[in-house]
């Protein structure tokens, strides 16, 4: 019994692991304050539902229009560059999104160098002419989109590639032309893969905390922090990141509605290297601009200017910032390594017997990744902090010593945080690229005398490899950046790139936070470059 | 090569169980809300005079209010240091603070800016002063915050956002001392005198008077301080064309309560296992020459009467504070920021 279901009872036991914190905070909701809510709702609730869904659109919007097709030309068509664009395309997904925003605040604010230019060629005064008010609703839409882009770009890529050539090739020979079976195919194959990293990046917006509350926009979050900083009430904060969670839950459901039963498998084989579309002249030029816009607006001119001032603005790096670069590398890699490890059997578990339980834990255990921060840390901190106090009396009972707070206290705390926030990424490019492999592999593996997990380990993830790259990536980086969970519950004496960035930041010295966030940059290029010519190897040339 | 690429790892991984680091015996564990610029240079200072050396956490002052009451009993923290009054009353609540009787403190600290318990005692004064265009604003019209309602600001008055704790504790010390409704209106009509939407920090504020999408804002003087002392010629710019207004200085009417101040301040923590080198680093940061670190490093005022400030904020001049008992600040914070909620102050 126990042999048969193991790995069902394994990834039950860690997803629900995982969703304690969330529990934690969904329990907040049984103790709510009638009084406080009252007037949240008289006063500002309706701003924060509209502004966030206003967000959400425009974010969602952006992503796609800036992914899917960059996504779609660097992977099925030929044109000059494309070879260089298809990785540099990536390289927006290592700039945080509060620093994009304030970087870009530094550019075209009213006190920045493009409008005092144009106020001293034209003699103008503030008010006088009409400039893109960056610190707006629309400037976050805009930053957020730059940045998050990348997650559409490289789940729909990764699944344009796996996708077969005969699909394709049999649509053609059906009479369907190029761009009809990208409609009717291509995308419709990839739309997991797209749903998913659609998903990503709706989620750490709803997620952003750093960017709404610099340019002022009021959002659910900002409402969060608000009554958790302004109010000092935990139980009503966490109450709104409840029902932040609630609405999350039910955009998850309607996906899975949407989809139902329809299944998108296909034979994994790599595209071969002759079907890639030639682009030439004039069509090779617009693609070549379309895959321009976002990279340079998302990393050349952000990171320019970032360099701009680490060089020749800023406080100069001193060798501490070996340090914080070690420590920032460290965590990311411990930290991606558990949560692909562990995406890869909760995926798996659930297509090697797709029963309930399993179903149902696994749609959970993604959730943290829609909760900002600071609330999954509290969530962490409060049942480790628990286990911590019975293993304290547990030693004292024995009349040792007290082994201090050995799970809340450590790192292990900072690594569970991590894992919950950041699980859902990794699981959404693993079951992107498990989906596409067709069951009959399992069926002739298990007919074999293959385990579930020697299936898993000979057949799936040698197919999937780049989806689970890709995964690695994407944690990596995002915890490269993460910065209110790391701020609370990290250990005496230790400091990372995204700390040190944000403390010069929020002490409004801007220009003094370059030099860390354009580490945080730097390091995030290694596994961006890494997955390249991982993935390139692989590819058509 | 290859050992080293090994070895770091391992190194790391022992890392994580390092949690009782913490607990050697000449040490003292702080958890800060100041940024580490503005505290770890004093404490660097305190360890190389007595030898006991200080572990460092800093944060978000509710977050680490937070994990301080969720350790309880086994947290390791020794001193708890945070930005303004409201914070250190709210930690004072929270029950995670011990009461200390130290002459050092009570003979140096005014009453005014300490806990009149013993749980937290104030280490530096920031001032909130009005702040305007020098070009722009006829001096006589200035006077004091209440003012700033009138209709003569329309469309010239820049704030922070209310999220801003600093502007929270303005307005808890407004509610004590002109009352709820009183200062509803007040907030009602600066809010009609924005001339654009409340958006960045205080520097931003300062930038935008300079640039002239507004005249008057309400800043902390160090970050005025900031720019001034600056060596980059857009900031030295920036500040040229700004000055500072103490206002609600008069003494003939209601309002003359004067400027409004705040602190930055410590307490003990109530479990903390080194209660004796907390206080030594209580007592230092009160010192003569940590008072006058603040004062040059971060232009804050010093809360110990007599000690000398620098020559930048000599420049802005004479005032007369407002003399609330701060930890009121912490018990209004919450009004305070229903009233911001009703007048729309984002």
């Amino acid at each position: 019994m126990l042999k048969r279901h193991g790995l069902s009872v394994f990834a039950v036991t860690v997803a629900a692991l995982l969703m304690l914190p969330v529990l934690v905070i969904l329990s907040y909701l049984i103790k709510a304050d009638g009084a406080l809510w009252q007037h949240m709702f008289e006063t500002v609730l309706n701003d924060y539902l509209i502004n966030s869904l206003l967000l959400l659109l425009g974010v969602g919007s952006g992503v796609l229009l800036l992914g899917v097709p960059t996504a779609w030309l660097t992977s099925m068509c030929d044109f000059p560059g494309r070879r260089w664009l298809s990785w540099a395309l990536l390289l927006p997904l290592a700039v945080p999104a509060y620093i994009i925003a304030y970087t870009y605040t530094g550019l075209l604010d009213f006190a920045g160098p493009v409008q005092t230019w144009i106020r001293d060629i034209t003699g103008l005064g503030y008010g006088d002419y009409w400039f893109f008010e960056i610190r707006s609703l629309g400037g976050a839409i805009v930053m957020m989109s730059l940045v998050l882009y990348p997650y559409v770009y490289l789940m729909a890529r990764a699944a344009f590639l796996e996708q077969s050539v005969s699909s394709i090739e049999v649509g053609c020979s059906l009479g369907y032309s190029r761009w009809r079976a990208l409609w009717s195919l291509a995308l419709p194959m990839a739309r997991p893969a797209i749903v998913a990293g659609l998903s990503l990046a709706l989620m750490e917006t709803l997620a952003d905390y750093g960017t709404v509350q610099y340019f002022g926009v009021s959002t659910f979050t900002t409402g969060i922090f608000r009554t958790f900083y302004g109010y000092g009430d935990t139980a009503a904060a966490a109450q709104l990141a409840a029902s932040l969670l609630a609405f999350v839950i039910l955009l998850v459901m309607l996906e899975r509605y949407s989809r139902r039963r329809a299944r998108y498998h296909s034979a994994a084989e790599s595209r071969a290297r002759a079907d890639l579309i030639p682009l030439t002249g004039s069509k090779a030029f617009l693609a070549l601009m379309i895959c321009l816009v976002p990279l340079g607006f998302g990393f050349v001119i952000p990171a320019g200017q970032l360099l701009w001032w680490a060089v020749f603005e800023a406080e100069p790096l001193g060798w501490e910032f070996v340090n914080l670069a070690w420590n920032s590398f460290c965590l990311a890699f411990l930290a991606a390594l558990v949560a692909v490890t562990l995406a890869i059997l909760l995926a798996y578990a659930q297509r090697a017997r797709p029963i309930k339980p399993v179903r149902g834990v696994l749609a959970m255990s993604g959730f943290g990744y829609a909760l900002p921060g600071t609330i999954i840390a509290i969530g962490v901190l409060i049942p480790l902090a628990w286990i911590d106090h019975r293993i304290i009396a547990l030693f004292e009972g024995w009349g040792w010593d007290s082994p201090g707070l050995i799970l809340s206290g450590s790192l292990i705390a900072l690594l569970f945080a991590y894992t919950v926030r950041f699980l859902a990424v990794a699981l959404g490019s693993v079951q992107a690229g498990l989906e596409k492999i067709k069951p009959s592999l399992d069926y002739a593996g298990r007919s074999m005398g293959h385990s579930p997990l020697a299936i898993l380990r000979k057949i799936h993830v040698p197919l999937m490899r780049s989806s689970v790259l890709t995964a690695v990536l994407i944690v990596f980086v995002d915890v490269l950046k993460e910065l209110p969970a790391t701020l609370i519950l990290r250990p005496f004496n230790f400091n990372t790139m995204a700390v040190r960035a944000y403390e010069l930041a929020s002490d409004e010295r801007l220009v003094d936070a370059a030099p860390a966030s354009i580490m945080i940059v730097l390091v995030g290029l290694i596994p961006v470059l890494l997955l390249h010519t991982s993935i390139a190897r692989r590819r058509p040339q | 090569m290859n050992l080293m690429t090994k070895a770091g790892p391992i190194a790391f991984a022992f890392g994580l169980l390092l949690t009782t680091a913490a607990q050697a015996a000449d040490v003292v564990n702080v958890y800060s809300a100041r940024k580490e610029a503005l505290i770890k240079p004093l404490l660097d200072e305190f360890s190389a005079n007595t030898g006991i050396k200080v572990n460092l956490i800093t944060g978000k002052a509710d977050a680490l209010l937070k994990r301080l009451q969720v350790e309880g009993s086994a947290s390791p923290a020794d001193v708890f240091i945070t930005v303004d009054a409201g914070r250190l009353h709210r930690a004072k609540t929270a029950g995670v603070l011990k009461p200390i009787s130290l002459p050092a403190l009570e003979q140096r600290i005014p009453a005014s800016l300490r806990d009149a318990d013993g749980y937290w005692y104030g280490l530096t004064l920031r001032a909130r002063p009005i702040i305007y265009a020098k070009q722009r604003v006829d001096i006589k019209r200035l006077s004091s915050y209440e003012a700033l309602a009138d209709s003569v600001w329309d469309g010239r008055l820049c704030l922070r956002s209310s999220q801003s704790v600093y502007n929270q504790s303005l307005v808890a010390a407004s509610i004590d001392a002109i009352g709820k409704e009183a200062t509803q209106d007040w907030l009602d009509g600066m809010v009609e005198n924005l001339a654009k939407p409340p958006s960045g920090g205080d520097t931003d504020q300062l930038k935008a008077v300079a640039a002239g999408v507004c005249d008057v804002t309400i800043a902390n003087t160090y970050y005025l301080g900031r720019l001034i002392k600056s060596d980059k010629p857009a900031d030295q710019k920036v500040a040229s064309k700004l000055a500072v207004f103490w206002p609600n200085q008069s003494d003939t009417d209601n309002l003359g309560r004067g400027a409004h101040f705040n602190v930055s301040g410590a307490g003990l923590t109530k479990y903390g296992k080194h209660p004796q080198q907390a206080q030594q680093l209580l007592a230092y940061l009160a010192s003569d020459a940590a008072q006058r670190w603040y004062a040059d490093i971060n232009n804050e005022y010093p809360v110990v009467p007599g000690v000398a400030v620098s020559a930048t904020l000599e420049s802005f001049g004479a005032y007369k504070m407002d003399p609330i008992a701060l930890q009121i600040l912490g018990e209004k914070n919450r009004q305070a920021v229903q009233l911001m909620d009703r007048a729309g102050w984002r």
